[in-house]
């Protein structure tokens, strides 16, 4: 039953403008994978057409050996959960669960049966007759939910399903999904411009711009070897510091950033270090130090206090930086000291073409 | 917590309702006046001038005609109106700003130009037969309102609703019969109210329209009041609200109901 989506080179226009470009994507069976990215940059459109409400101008989507490329939307058997929940309302709530039901022709008892236990399963068993105007917007939420999953489909998508619910809820209902999805072992898309949110709940997540995805990876691999300077400073490695190799010893390499400023990288910590490369570093991972120990040398402007730690935004030959101080040593703003990059929170990326 | 309402509130609103109550009060007392002319307080009392419509074969049949035109032109336009009204709303980003101006245009038109153009055009021009030509006419000045009313609940329908019921294996065409139209089932209630309304007492285009044999109630009226001045005219008058007011009984009855047995 579970299956995997495959989309290979699907590209999508509104009138003249490209939303998608050479768009490729393999979920396997029963994952759920996460579409992140900022506003506009094409998540729904890309569910729009794997749902079947927008033609691709190029490029095909299979959901196991089935085809959906051409097929009309209304036979794709896809469970869809919208951000406006787009419940029916002027049907109940055991109407609406039961729509799908409906529409496959299930004999009315069966019908019944299993509405009954899909409301049992996301605890809304005495609102059936209710209509949604009369239900909060977690509950919305999860007869949403009860009416995409309740057919059984071989694939489930979400639009931003937790963008209106308050945090507290959010948290809650965003390990439900997971849970269901689990133990259905339906494969998922989720789309979401939170990044916590599509970190906790996916198995891999596709960080997307303009149309494109960025990179498709583990949360934990996102996380910590961000493939170029987009998805880093999307998950938080602020600094991006251009250098050059001077001299390799060892593991130990010499490198230079603009301004002149060198620092000495182990290959051990950092990983290999290539003749050019982007040293990325979240503020976190530049640690303030005297003036006198090695590092970036940099003059401390406004600090904040973050409770483990100080952070200051700093002035420095290679432009302005964000970096970290002990709590123990509060610096005064003005005053001179160098930033020292700490493995465990920088990375190495690829110099940009 | 209730405000009381301010004295000059309560007197407006006594005005108001006495403008709107008093024609109805006088029409009615004076289709029941036992006298040959018309007049108000009515002398006596008498259904006779009731009566009396029923015995004249014009104004039978122009009753009939009127019925039969108004349920036509009515249903024409929603038979246009709504899937316009539909488009309109659904493929509002595809579509051009103006042309959900294209279908107010016959608003703006003088009913009387509108008469007389249809007349030069498409009676006398295209030689259509008479009762086609007020059916035509009639469409034409409803079907703006049709349009607008319908639009205007279209317009904040969640079309994503819409495919929920798409993916959920609901093929398009009938998804616009289980979820879109029951969602403006009382603004296609309202526009149908309002075309009927305006239809059976259209003047202006029908004037021109009506031909040898053919003629609408509002028109035979003005034809009676040139002649006569009996209070037959009274009572024709209590005839077409109670006309309208029965249709838009039913109406509001049967969709009502049918959608709750659904
Ligand atoms: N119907 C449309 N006609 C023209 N352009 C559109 C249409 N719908 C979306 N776009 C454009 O396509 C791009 C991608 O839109 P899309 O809705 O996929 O973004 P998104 O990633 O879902 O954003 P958000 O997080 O805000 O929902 C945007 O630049 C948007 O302006
Ligand atoms: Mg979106």
């Amino acid at each position: 039953m579970t299956q995997p989506l495959t989309i290979e080179r699907l590209s999508a226009h509104y009138g003249k403008v490209q939303v998608l470009e050479d768009f490729s994507l393999k979920i396997e069976a029963g994952e759920l994978v996460s579409l992140l990215g900022a506003s506009g940059c094409g998540k729904t459109t890309t569910l729009r057409l794997i749902a079947g409400f927008l033609e691709p101008t190029g490029g095909t989507i299979r959901l196991g050996d089935q085809d959906l490329t051409r097929l009309p939307a209304h036979r794709r058997n896809i469970g869809l959960v919208f951000q406006n929940y787009a419940l029916f309302p002027h049907l109940t709530v055991a109407e609406n669960v039961g729509f799908g039901l409906k529409q496959r022709g299930a004999a009315v008892p069966e019908r019944a049966a299993r509405v009954a236990a899909m409301l049992e399963r996301v605890e809304l068993t005495d609102l059936g007759d209710r209509l949604p105007a009369a239900l909060s917007g977690g509950q919305r939420q999860r007869v949403a939910l009860a009416r995409a999953l309740v057919i059984e489909p071989p694939l489930l998508m979400f639009d931003e399903p937790l963008s209106n619910l308050d945090a507290k809820l959010r948290v809650g209902m965003r390990a439900e999904i997971r849970q269901m999805q689990r133990a259905n072992g339906t494969t998922s898309v989720f789309v979401t411009h939170d990044q916590e949110e599509a970190f906790s709940i996916s198995d891999r997540v596709a960080i997307m711009q303009a149309g494109r995805i960025m990179q498709f990876d583990t949360p934990e691999t996102l996380y910590s070897r961000p493939a170029n300077a987009f998805v880093a400073r999307f998950v938080g490695f602020e600094n991006l510091i251009e250098m050059r190799v001077l001299a390799r010893k060892g593991d130990l390499v010499e490198a230079e950033a603009m301004g002149g400023a060198r620092l000495t990288l182990s290959q051990v910590e950092f990983g290999a270090i290539p003749d050019a490369f982007v040293l990325g570093a979240r503020p976190e991972g530049l640690m303030v130090v005297g003036p006198d120990a090695p590092g970036i040398p940099a003059t401390l402007g406004l600090r904040s206090y973050l409770g483990r730690a100080y952070q200051y935004l700093c002035d420095s030959a290679v432009g302005p930086l964000t970096a970290q101080g002990l709590l123990g040593a509060a610096q005064e703003v003005g005053s001179a000291a160098r930033l020292q990059p700490v493995a465990a929170q920088c990375c190495i990326l690829a110099p940009e073409a | 917590m209730k405000q009381p309402l301010h004295p000059a509130l309560i007197a407006f609103a006594v005005v108001v309702f006495f403008f709107l109550v008093a024609p109805l009060v006088i029409i009615l007392g004076a289709a029941v006046s036992d006298t040959t002319f018309l007049t108000f307080p009515p002398k006596g009392f008498s259904t006779r001038w009731f009566v009396k419509i029923f015995e004249m074969a014009a104004f039978r049949r122009t009753i009939v005609t009127s019925l039969e035109i108004a349920f036509l032109a009515t249903g024409l336009a929603l038979l246009f109106g709504l899937p316009a009204a539909y488009a309109l709303n659904r493929y509002r980003v595809q579509l051009p700003s103006w042309l959900s101006t294209v279908f107010v245009l016959p608003i703006l038109v003088p009913e009387i130009v509108l008469g007389f153009s249809l007349l030069k055009s498409v009676a006398v021009g295209v030689d259509m037969p008479v009762f086609a030509t007020l059916v035509a006419g009639h469409t034409l000045i409803v079907l703006p309102y049709a349009v607008r009313v319908i639009s205007a609940s279209l317009s904040s329908f969640d079309f994503s609703m819409e495919e929920a019921a798409i993916s959920l294996g609901s093929p398009p065409i009938k998804t616009f019969f289980t979820i879109v139209l029951p969602n403006v089932r009382s603004a296609v209630i309202a526009a149908f109210i309002l075309a009927f309304i305006t239809s059976i007492n259209d003047v202006s285009v029908s004037l021109f329209l009506t031909g040898p044999g053919v003629s609408t109630l509002p028109i035979q009226i003005l034809a009676h009041v040139e002649q006569f001045f009996d209070p037959v005219i009274a009572s024709v008058s209590v005839l077409l609200m109670v006309l309208t007011v029965g249709v838009m009984a039913v109406v509001e009855l049967t969709l009502g109901l049918t959608f709750l047995a659904k």
